[in-house]
């Protein structure tokens, strides 16, 4: 038994979409990793219990929302003996910044993980400035 | 009298105790803080246990479940995203390791018959009663004179 591992307990998202909602759930925050790496920046989500059809991802203007359905799964006849943890929804917002590129953001969800991978922007990736040295002679001028 | 009177009334006023009635009171209705991961479900029926747990991105295959009589151990583990020169975690919130959970079935299982399944991250194990832990009914004959 590792430490990361050891006391885990799912977060209730601190804040609930505007509005009130219409669905009997608890919204739960995703645990989450954001890597960035040369050419793109990757978010990892863990939300068990969501797949492909059950996620939506929203951009408006630069704040990513992400969302997962999930339906409560409560077997026939039986009783609930033990709940060491709650089932709900998930629901986690980002901002995001210029530097990535909206239009090819690309998510997969696997074994109740979702990864989207954003592009950096062409500009941002170019945007090195280069720095001359002046020449000698024009600052000795002024002097 | 007196005396047994005051130490009555120092009791429902101490507010001390109070607090720790109301903990107490409060610590009923919310789940629990801390739990040994992986946090467990359980639901029971008179022959039938279900047991689900949420492993988002583990391998199934590595998953290692084992039943023994009343008791069910859950092993397995996820491992961190490898990163190449020059990429660096912004953050860096999902577990990751090993982890070893037993847990204590409320009746003996029929280890034969277990199964499980993974789906989503989600894992749901079914264990039957074991035959011969099931209760049994007994008819009374009457006898014929």
């Amino acid at each position: 038994m590792t430490e990361a591992a050891g006391e885990m307990q799912k977060k209730e998202a601190e804040t609930p979409e505007t509005g009130e909602r219409t669905r009997a759930s608890r919204i739960y925050a995703p645990q989450v990793d954001i890597i960035e790496r040369k050419d793109d920046i990757v978010i990892i989500a863990d939300m068990p219990g969501v797949d492909e059809k059950s996620v939506d991802i929203t951009l408006e203007k630069n704040v990513l929302t992400i969302y997962g359905r999930v339906d409560a799964y409560a077997p026939e006849n039986h009783r609930n003996f033990l709940s060491e943890y709650g089932i709900g929804d998930y629901q986690r917002v980002f901002t995001l910044s210029d530097e990535v590129d909206r239009d090819k953001i690309q998510a997969t969800v696997k074994n109740g993980v979702l990864k989207l991978v954003m592009p950096k922007a062409e500009t941002i990736k170019t945007r090195k400035i280069p720095i001359k040295a002046e020449g000698i002679g024009g600052v000795l001028n002024y002097s | 009298m007196l005396w047994s009177e005051m130490e009555r009334l120092g009791r429902v006023f101490d507010p001390w105790s109070e607090f720790e009635r109301m903990n107490r009171t409060l610590r009923r209705f919310a789940l629990p803080s801390t739990v040994e991961f992986p946090a467990i479900n359980m639901w029971v029926s008179e022959n039938n246990a279900v047991v689900t747990t949420e492993v988002p991105g583990i391998d199934p295959n590595a998953l290692e479940i084992s039943v023994v009589k009343d008791s069910l151990t859950l092993r397995g583990s996820r491992q961190d995203e490898e990163l190449k020169e020059g990429e660096s975690y912004h953050r860096r919130e999902r577990w990751s390791g090993q982890f070893t959970k037993t847990l204590e079935l409320p009746f003996p299982v029929d280890a034969g018959k277990v199964e499980a399944r993974f789906a989503k991250g989600v894992l749901f194990i079914s264990l039957p009663r074991a035959e011969a832990d099931k209760p049994r009914k007994i008819v009374v004959k009457s006898e014929q004179a």
